[in-house]
């Protein structure tokens, strides 16, 4: 219903274009530049991630001193609980992981790598920024309606998410799932730009493998995303029918089925996994190739493996459901696809360690970051091997053992591989150089907590303790006192890596503020998005100096040149030998 | 080779109270062993790497781009050896799979019924006459009984949403579904007093749906059939 309004809007913008526009922040609001629209998206999914990040500090505090009064919250009651975890895993997902690393570098950097000016429909990238808006005041209204915020878990399984008379929260369901599907819409309508751009705009000269990878990264994480989220918005759709008109799609009471939600919820669950990862593990292909001055060892090698790992993602979705009631028989054919997919992973594992031999490796804060996450990543890969077998997911299933091994995995891709192309591309997108000495503190105070937070709980995962539960006192087996302890361990590690983060914001503000000029290419990187100026002008380069490629992005220490690295736009005639 | 499977009894992690718990347990002992040996080679390798190959004044960086045959082995042949490994999990995992979830074991002792609801467990006992659905069933809420070394199948049902039954102990998890009965089977091998979960989030009570399972020798258990038997039965 909004779109029209949107669209009026869209036309008053067109003829402002250029002159004197609607001033101050509604210019930035109605702005369709690629680079404002990726800060929009950054920042409201930063504000997402405090949000997400208190939920975990309330939560976890109940788990570690049941009962307290928690500061800047108060009791946790189990409903409140439940609706904290539940959204917790929402917004981290859906308000944080998302919006930052695909949608906020996706839009910065993907047509100042491939050498455009902006996106190919800008109006398109606005509209989806403007619908994402609006789907986060809608999921942050869903938190503080009558009857409290949904508490059904992120995965929001029928019947308990579609009867009232079950989950006790009936507006608070219903606009979960409607903020979940506008959110949908919004990333839909980026990666259609995201494609586009990509086939379309690349600047003279660039073929398909003189693309930076997180480029191609990102790209590939909009098809998966665009293939596997049909189901799932037409899922939602019935979801919110038997939440408000009183259908009987996923009840079974009625003739419906709720594991049919389970199958659509998963098909685009498991891709989304490769939706965030993708765009992270790109970064950090430009970060330890520009640090280590590296060629990246094997750029096709890389390509293919995305493209299998995208398409085997769409075959194993049911490693999910393994002891959910689908046939047995099923859980064969699912351990053996999840297995597999562990083959392109790994070999995407070898090839960064490889590009990292031979190299001449400097450890700036956007390195450390990048290599931290290849370390921590490894740990989220190798137990999800314990996972995709069936056999032991009958114990391991809906434990902590799952629970610390996803945030081995979406920590280093959310928070480890935000903070790698923030760091790494902050001197480009403020035009300030940041300070290092207070990024590395900040670094090693997020890194150290944070494996200290999650190991405790594989251990306690191993333990038999199982997930969403506010309270262990009632299970005598996990309300033992070293289990406590654990618990305490991982509580207190994540109280000081919270307290980490304010350095962080510390050093954005200086650096914004008092910090080096940055030249146009501080990294002595090669691709193109340091030919321009720090921070890029509107159009991104002057009209008449549109780089032309001459190269791929990744000649680094080529023999024979004086320089060890050769920009993507340098004609070959100057500066070889 | 059997004590394998009981490592993480053996060092007081969690109890193995059936008969199938030690198979799950040597299933997981082995994908330890398998990917840890992986995992500490290629961190050990990553951060050699990065120790060896720091930038030091004077040294370029090398120039290889992974074209070189004699540099893609690198790659091949740790990941065929990735997809032996893994073709070895797999065997071993169907194995298990198998024995818990699809073979069902024929003649059991008894079979019992398992009802999920919000926010607590029902169980069914089959009662002196050791038939399930006769007038001399136990019902209990919260507490199952069972004889030690008996072999069981259950019949797992829902009344309102997902629950899931598991009894860590006996490394058991089945999601229960309303409108299904889902049979499963258990043998328990050590007698006590153990949780039961539900691990599958169901609503506000999900943190408080705990039960216990006692396990018990013979006589104490038709001690506790005789006691419980509906009175009017008795007479
Ligand atoms: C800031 C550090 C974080 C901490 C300490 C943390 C901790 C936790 C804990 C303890 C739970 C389980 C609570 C329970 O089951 O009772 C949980 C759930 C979850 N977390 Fe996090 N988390 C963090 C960051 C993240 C990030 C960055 C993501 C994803 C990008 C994420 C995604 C999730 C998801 C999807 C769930 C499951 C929610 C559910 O059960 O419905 N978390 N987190
Ligand atoms: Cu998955
Ligand atoms: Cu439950």
């Amino acid at each position: 219903m909004a779109e029209p309004a949107v669209a009026v809007m869209a036309h008053h913008e067109e003829e402002d274009h250029g002159h004197h526009g609607p001033g101050g922040w509604l210019k930035y609001l109605w702005s369709t530049d690629h680079k404002v629209i990726a800060m929009q998206y950054m920042f409201t999914g930063m504000f997402m991630a405090l949000i997400g990040g208190f939920m975990a500090y309330v939560f976890r505090m109940q788990l570690a001193f049941p009962g307290i009064n928690v500061p800047g919250f108060g009791m946790v009651s189990p409903g409140e609980y439940n609706a904290l975890v539940t959204n917790h895993g929402t917004l981290m997902i859906f308000w944080v992981a998302m919006p930052v690393l695909l949608a906020a570098f996706g839009n910065y950097l993907i047509p100042l790598m491939v050498g455009a000016d902006d996106m190919v429909f800008p109006k398109i990238n606005r509209l989806s920024f403007q619908i994402f808006f609006l789907s986060t005041i809608v999921i942050l209204a869903s938190l503080v309606v009558e009857g409290g915020g949904f508490a059904g878990a992120w995965t929001a399984y029928p019947p308990l998410s579609a009867n009232e008379t079950y989950n006790l929260t009936p507006l608070g369901s219903t606009l979960w799932v409607v903020g979940v599907g506008l959110e949908f819409v919004a990333f839909l309508l980026g990666g259609i730009n995201f494609i586009t751009t990509l086939m379309n705009s690349r600047a003279p000269g660039m073929r398909a493998f003189d693309v930076p990878i997180v480029v191609w990264m990102i790209v590939v994480a909009s098809i998966l995303f665009m293939l596997s989220v049909g189901p799932l918005l037409a899922g939602a759709i019935m979801l919110i029918f038997d939440q408000t008109l009183g259908t009987g799609f996923f009840d079974p009471a009625t003739g419906g089925d709720p594991i049919l939600w389970q199958h659509l919820f998963w098909f685009f669950g498991h891709p989304e996994v490769y939706v965030v990862l993708l765009p992270a593990i790109g970064v950090v292909a430009e970060i330890i190739t520009t640090f280590a001055r590296k060629k990246l060892f094997g750029y096709r090698i890389v390509i293919f493996t995305i493209v299998a790992t995208g398409v085997l993602s769409f075959f194993v979705w049911a490693h999910h459901q393994f002891i959910a009631g689908i046939d047995p028989r099923m859980a064969n054919i699912f351990t053996i696809t999840t297995l597999l997919i562990s083959v392109p992973i790994a070999e995407m594992c070898f090839v960064y360690i490889a590009t990292l031999y031979g190299g001449s490796i400097r450890l700036t804060t956007p390195m450390l970051w990048a290599l931290a996450f290849i370390a921590e990543f490894l740990i989220g890969g190798v137990t999800g091997i314990f996972l995709g077998a069936a056999g032991a997911d009958i114990y391991f299933h809906d434990t902590y053992f799952v629970l610390a091994h996803f945030h081995y995995t979406f920590f280093p891709i959310a928070i480890i591989g935000t903070f790698a192309a923030f760091t790494y591309w902050f001197p480009k997108m403020f035009g300030k150089m940041m300070d290092e000495r207070l990024g590395k503190w900040h670094f090693w105070l997020t890194i150290i907590p944070f494996n200290f937070i999650f190991i405790p709980l594989f251990v306690l995962g191993m333990g038999g303790q199982h997930r969403r539960i506010y309270n262990y006192a009632h299970f005598p087996e996990l309300a033992i006192p070293w289990f406590q302890n654990m618990r305490i361990v991982a509580t207190v590690s994540l109280l000081v890596m919270l307290a980490a983060q304010l350095i962080f914001f510390y050093n954005c503000y200086k650096s914004w503020r008092r910090g080096r000029k940055a030249p146009m290419n501080p990294w002595k990187a090669n691709s193109l998005e340091w030919t321009t100026q720090s921070p890029p002008p509107h159009g991104n380069w002057r009209p008449d100096e549109l780089p032309v490629v001459y190269r791929g992005p990744y000649e680094y220490s080529v023999p024979d040149r004086d320089d060890d690295y050769w920009p993507q736009n340098e004609p070959d005639s100057r500066g070889s030998r | 080779m059997e004590r394998v499977g009981h490592f993480f009894d053996d060092i007081g992690l969690i109890r193995i109270g059936s008969s199938y718990a030690a198979d799950i347990d040597f299933l997981i002992i082995l994908v330890l062993v398998v990917v840890g040996v992986w995992f500490l080679a290629a961190e050990f390798v990553f951060m050699y790497f990065i120790v060896k190959f720091r930038e030091k004044p004077g040294r370029r960086a090398d120039y290889i781009d992974g074209t070189n045959k004699r540099h893609k082995r690198w790659i091949t042949y740790p990941h065929l050896a990735v997809l032996v490994f893994d073709v070895l999990i797999v065997v071993v995992s169907f194995k298990v799979w198998h024995k818990i979830k699809i073979d069902l074991p024929e003649n059991p002792d008894a079979v019992i019924r398992v009802i999920g609801q919000q926010w607590a467990w029902t169980f069914q006992h089959p009662g002196a006459d050791a038939e399930l659905d006769t007038p001399d069933d136990i019902f209990t809420i919260d507490e199952l009984h069972v004889e030690n070394g008996k072999l069981y199948h259950f019949k797992l049902e829902a009344l309102d949403v997902l629950h899931s039954f598991s009894v860590p102990v006996w490394r058991i998890k089945q999601d229960a579904i309303p409108g299904r009965s889902i049979t499963g089977w258990f043998q328990p091998t050590m007698i006590g007093e153990f949780d039961v979960q539900c691990t599958e989030i169901c609503g506000f009570g999900h943190g408080v749906m705990a039960g216990k399972v006692m396990v018990e020798d013979p006589a104490t258990h038709s001690a506790w059939i005789e006691a419980n038997t509906p009175a009017l039965l008795a007479e």
